[in-house]
């Protein structure tokens, strides 16, 4: 069954060790072919996966039936193709995949994927150790060219192998390779090659394929034509001995958003420069935003600082290096001597960090032209060229392109067309753009995935109730903001026998229905939160879930995990205990309703004087939050008004908040703190915890500066200090400073993370001022809190535990990845407020409001709107307009413009209006009206004059009567 | 150690099992090593056995039953005293070592091979005599097995052909009989010495952790090992006796 092949392998670094490893040599592999009547197939293995007939995009080449067999190259570079649907019946080779993974996990991963999709009919065979297709590295042969052979070998052995089968038409086996002398050699065996390109320009009836072909050169071609641009890239094994003797430095490129020519690295380790500045197209080197890159610094001479130019890359025309060193040289002047920063060149790619983008094409003026350039929403990458033939469809749309290369000779990269997402500017399209410029995850649930819920009716059963407590009798209640769909919590209060007071949170039990290791568990954590955009919910797990079987909806039986408590009247804890229970909520209430109860003398019914008690004891509880040195921060919140037929946003309006939501957010809190100390006591290896870091003194700047202007003093050496300094910083004459402080302690604050309790000795959340804290009470949003539900579970013994459950370096990779997950979420429904504030003052036009001066810049103003929640920059700098006198003063922070002066909290008026002129980037132009500014005059009724006017040009022109 | 530790996590990373289910030196989860074994290599003692299974290559031999040497105090008056000895060869691993003192009479190893044999060996036929095993070789359940079989060479009788063999887990798999690659990554594991006739265990060790649910698939692997060894030495022993005696 097995024969034994032993052989000498690899040496590790320092002691030069021979490693001896076997290598089975097997009979029972299968070719996965469903004609195959030869291979043995094991009574447990999945069908062949390869089609008798094979159906997929007929081919003028071969017309006949056929596989296909890429080799490495081909599968890295033409993935996007690969993955179409109308490619079929591939064979992926063992050695292939090896060598994928080596060179691209990203790519290895879909591909991965690709394998695994029944309707693509792809198979990866194990040539590796098979009998007859495994082969020795010869002497002085290269382990690429040995890897080159055992494909060839491979394809050799398929053709063969397939003739054997008594069919009426034979099944032929098609190599694609892009490599030239592969091909050749092939060839000459025998074996029908062709490259990738040839293939797919035969595929007669799918043209669109073509425009998908990544365009990689022959590394050797290279050079011929074009006048060379850029310098060599070092290789890497040059570069990793340079890194190591100190003569190159690796970091991460970051390209500057505002000017082309000009990007940092930010240097790894503990270097002494964290930062390095790069300057100038050759210097930049081809580096791409986000790419790893190793830089030689420049002799001291050379060094430059950060110029505060804004140069966008237009030249159309490729050849006009002159122009463009013309324009490195505006970036070299008036520079003072000590604000020179280190500087360098990029010498050498480390990785490439190339994902795909979204953006739109810049068609060529040539007619006809095929070769067009692509400008990506992200102003940090370059443009892109990318070869198409259907330019006019694409023309005004949003598209995605992949990266393929960037040879020496071309001033842009190469890349080629991957998707459609839709026509600029509309909602939908937009929304996906930001979607996937965030990186969420919003395809819908996958048939795996969905296979993974429970059947409909769903009722609770005898083995659903086996660890739980039936609490159905009691009086519990929900309250949520109107239109919650995903109740996540429920609470109840009454009075038992000895005169304490019970109080239970009750929250749904998900981890109940998503099991650990399963299609469904994997999707989630790979999406980790739920996104709430303003007009969408990308859901984290299915609907039936979020918005039904986990939903804690008033009168129907519901699994639940509670946390109930014992109290005294002074809301002092007797008594924890947590318990997985079955409930039946009385009713769920909005913050309003739930409000009036409370408020409403008339009203003594079970559910309104348990909400009365609770919220008694959530005043007591907060005040003493609050004494131990909590801080209340404000951030203004917006919410729009949709049009319930358009979706267009029809009005913007502050979130309010009323008693009842604090409420329900202290018992929140107190849950969570709890159950961290719970399962915090019960694992302090492999707790899932969260905490907030106490920020560094000198982010608190900004605030004790602002406040100093305004005659106030705010504490900062605790989180005390500075709430009750917050607290007393009021001025009878504006009752509106409180907030702005707040908000500008916010801004001062750092991110809260998730962590692995055994991986971190600092466990302090500094905003709640608790000692420990984690997330439990929104496990249908929340990833992390089903993980908590499930320590906390296994804590009680309500439920098993799963080896990845305690495996603490797997608890702090996941924690790295839930917090990635949250702040895109967070950026993404930033976005997605602006774009809809965008669509909002589209149809307004002009709009004359009252605003606050927030922060003060070097050339500009940040104002907030109050009525709107809006923030805006306010610049003094125009193109094609004198640059008005600025004079910036740190100290307190003020701008001087012209003879106005300008201070943080000085309350303005602004004229807001949409910028369209730049399609893919709109975005909300703010100008000053009060105080005048000497020349830069705006009529303050401007509103009721354009509001009609939506060109922004015939606006702008206006603005400068 | 950082490096070994890095080297571990990355193989771990690597995947011990791929997607078509073969393990990184081709072999199935449930497939053992090639086995190779010979009888009666060394004619000066009594018994002697050498296997090889994969590249782990173990000699024992066994001397006895013969009087008891030293004081009669450590004979027992109604069975025979098994008396172990487990060493490594200084080349049995990647990197050549030096034979250090702890690997004697009394050590670890050396007392889980007595335990293991203790089972199988009808020590009651042979009172106030003892049994010398000498177990040369790199890894415990090989050195069991072989000390099993040099005892059945020198001809003394057993209940079973003690077979002892490993398994490890590796991302929720069992995989019996792992090879020095996959232990280094996941860790030994369990360690199982079974009589297959009678099915009975002589010796259970865990020296990884390995979760409460997922034990009894890994005993059910190690076991399953054991039993295709038995299978295999079955067949190698009547090949071997064949080539010696003729027919059996």
């Amino acid at each position: 069954m097995q024969t034994s092949r032993t052989f000498v392998k690899r040496t590790r670094a320092g002691a030069v060790v021979k490693v001896v490893r076997e290598h089975y040599l097997r009979d029972d592999i299968p070719c996965g072919a469903a004609a195959c009547r030869r291979c043995p197939l094991r009574p447990d293995a999945p069908a062949p996966s390869l089609e008798t007939q094979p159906g997929g995009a007929a081919s003028s080449l071969c017309p006949g039936p056929h596989y296909l067999l890429p080799d490495t190259n081909v599968l890295l570079h033409q993935i996007d193709i690969l993955e179409d649907p109308v490619i079929k019946n591939v064979v992926v080779l063992q050695t292939v995949l090896q060598e994928l993974r080596n060179r691209s996990i990203p790519v290895y991963k879909r591909i991965r994927d690709v394998i695994q999709t029944p309707e693509k009919h792809f198979y990866s065979f194990t040539n590796e150790h098979h009998r007859e297709t495994y082969i020795e590295q010869k002497k002085g042969e290269t382990s690429n060219d040995r890897n080159d052979r055992a494909i060839r070998v491979a394809v050799k052995w398929y053709s063969e192998h397939l003739k054997k089968i008594e069919d009426e038409e034979k099944i032929q086996v098609i190599f694609l390779t892009n490599d030239r002398i592969n091909k050749e050699k092939a060839l000459e065996e025998g074996i029908t090659a062709y490259t990738c390109e040839e293939y797919i320009k035969s595929l007669v009836a799918n043209p669109e394929l073509v425009d998908r072909l990544a365009c990689v050169s022959d590394e050797g071609k290279e050079i011929e034509s074009g006048k060379v641009i850029f310098p060599e890239h070092i290789p890497l094994s040059k570069l990793q001995q340079g890194i190591k003797s100190g003569n190159y430095l690796q970091g991460t490129y970051r390209a500057s958003r505002d000017n082309y020519l000009e990007a940092t690295v930010w240097v790894h380790g503990d270097a002494e420069e964290k930062e390095i500045i790069i300057q100038g197209l050759k210097h930049l080197n081809r580096a791409v935003h986000e790419d790893i890159v190793a830089v030689e610094l420049l002799p001291k001479g050379e060094w430059v600082s950060l110029s505060s130019v804004v140069l966008q890359d237009d030249g159309q025309n490729e050849d006009d290096i002159e122009t463009e060193e013309e324009k490195e040289n505006i970036l070299k002047t008036s520079v003072s001597k000590d604000m020179l920063r280190p500087t360098g060149k990029v010498v050498g790619i480390i990785k490439r960090n190339w994902r795909p983008l979204c953006g739109m094409l810049s068609k060529s003026e040539i007619k006809e032209a095929r070769r067009h350039l692509f400008t990506p929403a992200d102003r940090r990458i370059p443009r892109i060229r990318i070869e198409t033939r259907q330019a006019d469809k694409l023309e005004g749309q949003r598209i995605i392109v992949a990266i393929d290369g960037w040879p020496r000779n071309s001033r842009y990269p190469n890349g080629h067309f991957v998707k459609n997402l839709g026509s600029a500017g509309d909602k939908e399209t937009e929304t996906e753009v930001l979607l996937l410029e965030h990186d969420v995850p919003h395809q819908p649930f996958s048939q795996a995935v969905l296979s993974c819920l429970p059947k409909m009716p769903w009722s609770i059963t005898e083995q659903d109730m086996k660890h739980r407590e039936d609490l159905r009798h009691l009086c519990i209640c929900s309250v949520d903001p109107p239109g919650c769909t995903d109740i996540d919590d429920a609470l109840h209060c009454r009075e038992i026998e000895n005169g304490n007071i019970e109080v239970g949170v009750h929250i749904a039990d998900v981890s109940h229905f998503i099991r650990p290791g399963n299609a469904l568990d994997e999707e989630s954590v790979k999406r980790g939160t739920t996104v709430y955009l303003c007009e969408k919910r990308i859901d984290m797990v299915p609907e039936l879930l979020s918005s039904n079987l986990c939903s804690l909806r008033s009168d129907v039986d519901r699994l639940a995990f509670s946390c109930i408590w014992e109290m005294n009247h002074k809301a002092e804890i007797l008594k924890t205990r947590f318990t997985k229970s079955v409930i039946k909520s009385k009713a769920s209430l909005t913050y309003a309703e739930a409000q009036m109860r409370i408020d409403s003398a008339t009203m003594n019914d079970d559910i309104t004087t348990s909400l009365r008690k609770l919220n008694k004891l959530a005043k007591i509880m907060k005040k003493r939050r609050i004494d131990n040195g909590a801080l209340t921060l404000s951030s203004p919140e917006v919410r729009f008004h949709m049009d319930s037929e358009t979706h267009d946003p029809i009005d913007l309006q502050t979130k309010e908040l009323k008693e009842t939501n604090s409420m329900v957010e202290e018992f929140m809190l107190l849950a969570n703190i709890s159950v961290a100390q719970k399962i915090h006591s019960e694992f302090p290896e492999f707790a899932l915890l969260r905490k907030h870091p106490a920020p560094p003194p000198s982010n608190y700047d900004i605030l004790v500066k602002a406040a100093k202007s305004k005659n106030l003093e705010i504490k900062t050496d605790s989180a005390k200090a500075l709430a009750e300094s917050l607290d007393k910083a009021e001025s009878p004459t504006f009752p509106y400073l409180n907030t702005l402080l707040r908000i500008l302690t916010t801004r001062c604050m750092m991110q809260a993370v998730y962590f692995c309790s055994g991986m971190d000795n600092d466990f302090h959340h500094y905003g709640l001022a608790s000692p420990i804290y984690t997330h439990f009470t929104s496990p249908i949003r929340r990833y992390a809190d089903i993980i908590v539900h499930r320590l906390l579970a296994v804590a009680i013994g309500a439920d098993d535990t799963y080896p990845e459950l305690r495996d603490k370096h797997k608890i702090a990779d996941m924690c790295k990845n839930l917090n990635y997950r949250h702040k895109m979420a967070q950026y993404a429904q930033r976005a997605s407020v602006a774009f809809h504030t965008q669509l909002f003052f589209k149809s307004k036009g002009v709009v004359n409001e009252d605003a606050y001066i927030l922060f003060v810049r070097k050339n500009a103003i940040v104002v907030l709107i109050p009525k709107y929640g809006l923030e805006g920059t306010v610049f003094f700098e125009e193109k094609g307009k004198p640059t008005p006198r600025l004079d910036y003063n740190n100290e307190v922070p003020s701008l001087t413009v012209e003879d106005t002066t300008l201070c943080v909290f000085d309350k303005v008026k602004v004229n807001i209006m949409l910028d369209a002129s730049n399609i893919q980037h709109q975005k909300i132009q703010m100008v000053l009206v009060e105080p005048k500014i000497r020349g830069n005059d705006v009529p303050a009724n401007l509103s009721t004059e354009t509001s009609s006017n939506n060109e922004p040009e015939k606006k702008k022109r206006k603005l400068r009567k | 150690k950082r490096g070994l530790y890095r080297k571990r996590r990355g193989l771990y990373r690597e995947g011990l099992l791929s997607d078509d289910g073969f393990r990184l030196d081709g072999r199935r989860p449930r497939e053992i090593r090639s086995l190779r074994m010979r009888l009666g290599l060394f004619p000066r003692a009594d018994g002697s056995a050498y296997i090889e299974q994969g590249n782990t290559k173990v000699v024992a031999l066994v001397y006895g039953p013969r009087e008891v040497r030293g004081p009669r105090s450590r004979s027992a008056p109604d069975q025979a005293v098994l008396r172990c000895r487990f060493s490594l060869a200084p080349f049995s691993g990647p990197e050549r070592r030096r034979p250090r003192g702890g690997e004697g009479r009394g050590s670890d190893l050396a007392l889980r091979l007595q335990q293991s044999l203790e089972a199988a060996v009808l020590t009651h036929l042979y009172p106030r005599s003892q049994i010398d095993v000498y177990s040369d070789g790199s890894h415990c359940c090989t050195g069991t097995t072989a000390a099993a079989l040099a005892v059945l060479d020198a001809g003394i009788p057993l209940r079973d052909v003690v077979c002892a063999g490993s398994a490890a887990l590796a991302e929720g798999t069992a995989l019996t009989d792992p090879n020095g690659a996959e232990e280094a990554a996941v860790g030994p594991g369990l360690a199982l010495a079974l009589l297959p006739a009678s099915g009975l265990l002589a010796l259970v060790q865990l020296s990884a952790r390995v979760p409460c649910e997922r034990l009894e698939p890994v005993m059910e692997a190690a076991a399953d090992g054991c039993r295709e060894l038995h299978r295999a030495l079955d067949r190698e022993l009547r090949r071997s006796l064949r080539e010696r005696h003729g027919e059996v």
